[in-house]
Formats: structure tokens, C-alpha cells, sequence
């Protein structure tokens, strides 16, 4: 949602150098919970930070659009597949409007699709992981878009007005993203043996991958601190990850799966599900591009692209066309 | 024109008869009629919304957001411009 020009141009543009009165004052709005918009001050390192945050989600919505594309011809129904549909395009919308909320800071969209194409962007791991079954639809739809609400959620409350409101607005929309999942799960769960151990095999794969989401470690974050001031994060890795095992965990039992995770128990005393250590080795591979799809992902977004150029033209030509007609017109 | 130059529009939206357009976010496209059909796309996909307005963003001018003390502060002494401040009895009623 954007505020764009509302915002990057004219305004008071990005700071030279932290003057150090501003900067002071800056902090106390924010930790007063007030909000910042676009063409407000706003310390350099504040900008740089939400800029790269906000570009990597909105690549994220866009390239997660891939693994569930791969199958919108082959669902099992009519139905199924009208979901699919209707959901992958609202990923589409949450991808335009996080874009958007960047461009209020003073990048352009192109700028951030050129850094995604030439793989010089981040977007998140979880899509870097194959659709090899359709019940892997339906674990992306509970797990996935769980854990993104998760996230997404505690976001609503960032300091950045702009991404503030784009979050506001697909927290509304994805809430069907994970109904859908769950139900999809669920007709499997509850179907034929061979369709319940597709469930369970796919809960298997997709289970792990969905705690990583939350990011590294509280241990690991060096740049927690600072963002939580800034209230550019509200809640920690840990705290978010530990909410969604709690959540999720009635969950998979209702359906009767099992998490793949022996150490994972009810912890009584805490009042929360303890559960076993992540595969770090396996989290900073996959972040680090070698992932079993980082490479195919890349290319089909690079693909896309390129096949979708003369869209992009013959939408040029025709609004050049338009207006020399209308020129004309006014002409006579 | 490139793509990458199409101008950014700002969307407004009127959620249903009798309340305002309220802006609702942007959107890159080549001329107006495709931002609004754009629009339809990425804003209005739930009914939330019987009517579009664009606005080329470079068409709206804003006020500057350092210019705020000057601009509303002033208002913050006139109390007198609200029906809390005046004193009227309790018994008297429709005031
Ligand atoms: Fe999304
Ligand atoms: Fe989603």
C-alpha cells in the first residue's frame, strides 16, 4: 500500500547524515508507539533496514507463488483448483502491495525486481523447497501460510505506517490461505490409507522447513535489538516460532498426523510445547542458495519475466495509442 | 516508455454508496483506464469496493510534514471551537 509519491519525492528525502537532535526525537515517538510515514525524518540505518525487510516479504509472496503454481492444472477438483486459483492470485496482491510500501522509502519496483532476477535479493527459504505431491499444497496452505500469519500478525503493529497497513490488509486475506490448507489436509487425513499416508508424508517434509520460517535463533539475530526499539520487529524469532508450534500442534493432532519430531512434548510447567533443535546446518544451506529449488525458482521468476516483456509493451502501445487519439479528438 | 517507467497511481476507494473514496494504496500502469482496471485487480478482489478513483502521484502535492507545528498547533488553543467548552445547565436539553 503505498503513499508512494504522497512520499519518496519532495519530501525531506533520505538524511545525509543522522543529525543527532532528530534521531533523539525520532526514538521517543517511536517507543511512544507513534507511527512514521513515508516523508517523515527517519534515521538512515531505520530506512536501509525496512527497505530491505519489506523487499525480501514482498519477493517472498511473489516467489511463493511458484511451488503452488506448479499445481493449479493438476488439482483434484474444480473446486480445489478455484481455490488454488483465487489464492495464489492474492499472493500476487500481497506481493504489489509490499512493493508498493518499499517504494515509499525511495526505491523503485524495478530496482527491486532487478536485485531479485540477478539473485542479489533474499526471499524466504520456504519456497525453496519442492511440491511433490498435492497434499504439499495443502501443508503449505496450514503450515506455511500459518506460519506467515504468525509473523504477519505481530507486524500489524510496526512502526512504519505504510507496511503497517499492507500488513493489516493481507492478514485479512490470508486467514483463508490456512482455513483452505487445513481443509485440503484434511480430506486426506481422513481418506483412503494411501491418501492419509500422503498426508503425513508431507507433514514430514513441510513440518521443519515451516519452524525455519521464523528465522534463526534468538541466540543468532545480531540485529534484533535495534529493531525491536524501532519497532520494526515486535516480537523475537523464538517467541513467534514457539506461538506457532503451540498453535499448530492440536492441530496435526486432530487430523490424526503425527509431527515429525520425537522431542516435541506439552511442557506442563512452561505452558508451552517444548520441541527439538532445528537443523541450523540445513536453514543457512538452504539461505545460502543450496536448497533443492533456490536455482530452478530463480530462473522461472527470470522466465516469467522475460516471456511476460510483450504484455508490458503492447500495454504501452496501446495507452500511446489512446492518448494520440483522444489528442486528435481534442484537436477537431 | 518502459515498464519500469510506468507512473505510480494512487488508488482510492469507495468502500459502499454514501461514504467517502478513502486512498487505499498504489499502483504502476501505463495510462489511467489500466490503472483502474489494475485496480479492480489488486484492490477490490472481496467487494470491498462499488467505486475507483486514480490520481497520478505526481499530480498530488502534499503538505510538508516539518511544516506540522506551524500548521496545526495553532488549532490546539482554540478549545473554544468545541462544544465541550462551554458551561450550559443539565436541565436544559437538545443543546
Ligand atoms: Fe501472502
Ligand atoms: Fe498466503
Amino acid at each position: 500500500m503505498s503513499d508512494a509519491t504522497l512520499d519518496s519525492k519532495g519530501g525531506a528525502g533520505p538524511a545525509v547524515a543522522d543529525d543527532p537532535k532528530r534521531r533523539a526525537a525520532f526514538d521517543a515517538r517511536v517507543a511512544a508507539e507513534g507511527k512514521v510515514e513515508p516523508r517523515d525524518w527517519m534515521p538512515e540505518q531505520y530506512r536501509k533496514t525496512l527497505i530491505r525487510q519489506i523487499s525480501q516479504h514482498a519477493h517472498s509472496e511473489y516467489v511463493g507463488m511458484l511451488p503452488e503454481g506448479n499445481w493449479v492444472t493438476r488439482a483434484p477438483t474444480l473446486r480445489r483448483k478455484a481455490v488454488l486459483l483465487a489464492k495464489i492470485q492474492d499472493e500476487a496482491g500481497h506481493a504489489l502491495y509490499l512493493y508498493g510500501a518499499a517504494e515509499t522509502m525511495g526505491v523503485s519496483r524495478a530496482e527491486m525486481l532487478d536485485a531479485l532476477h540477478e539473485g542479489k535479493a533474499k526471499y524466504s527459504s520456504i519456497f525453496n523447497y519442492p511440491t511433490l505431491t498435492w497434499a504439499d499444497v495443502a501443508a503449505i496452505g496450514w503450515l506455511v501460510d500459518g506460519a506467515a500469519i504468525v509473523n504477519q500478525v505481530a507486524l500489524q503493529r510496526c512502526s512504519y505506517g505504510p507496511y503497517a497497513r499492507a500488513m493489516v490488509r493481507i492478514c485479512k486475506e490470508e486467514s483463508f490461505h490456512q482455513r483452505q490448507g487445513y481443509e485440503a489436509m484434511m480430506a486426506l487425513a481422513q481418506g483412503s490409507p494411501d491418501q492419509k499416508k500422503m498426508a503425513q508424508d508431507s507433514l514430514n517434509r513441510w513440518w521443519w522447513p515451516s519452524l525455519m520460517m521464523f528465522g534463526p535463533s534468538d541466540r543468532d539475530s545480531p540485529h534484533s535489538a535495534q529493531n525491536m526499539a524501532w519497532k520494526i520487529k515486535r516480537e523475537s524469532n523464538d517467541d513467534l516460532r514457539q506461538r506457532f508450534v503451540d498453535m499448530t500442534v492440536p492441530q496435526a493432532d486432530y487430523l490424526g498426523l503425527t509431527m515429525p519430531d520425537p522431542d516435541l512434548k506439552w511442557n506442563e510447567e512452561r505452558g508451552h510445547y517444548d520441541f527439538g533443535e532445528i537443523d541450523w546446518d540445513e536453514f543457512w544451506r538452504v539461505v545460502k542458495g543450496n536448497g533443492v529449488c533456490n536455482r530452478e525458482r530463480l530462473q522461472a521468476r527470470r522466465d516469467a519475466h522475460d516471456k511476460g516483456a510483450w504484455v508490458r509493451e503492447a500495454a504501452v502501445a496501446h495507452a500511446e495509442k489512446r492518448a494520440a487519439r483522444s489528442l486528435a479528438q481534442a484537436a477537431e | 516508455m518502459a515498464s519500469s517507467d510506468w507512473p505510480l497511481w494512487e488508488v482510492f476507494v469507495r468502500s459502499r454508496a454514501g461514504l467517502n473514496h478513502k486512498h487505499c494504496g498504489s499502483l504502476h500502469a501505463p495510462d489511467a483506464e489500466m490503472a483502474i482496471q489494475n485496480a479492480r485487480d489488486v484492490y477490490t478482489r472481496r467487494g470491498e469496493g462499488v467505486s475507483i478513483w486514480v490520481v497520478k502521484s505526481s499530480e498530488i502535492t502534499a503538505a510538508d510534514p516539518d511544516d506540522k507545528d506551524q500548521l496545526y498547533d495553532p488549532a490546539d488553543t482554540k478549545v473554544y471551537r468545541h462544544p465541550t467548552f462551554y458551561t450550559v445547565p443539565d436541565e436544559v436539553d437538545h443543546l
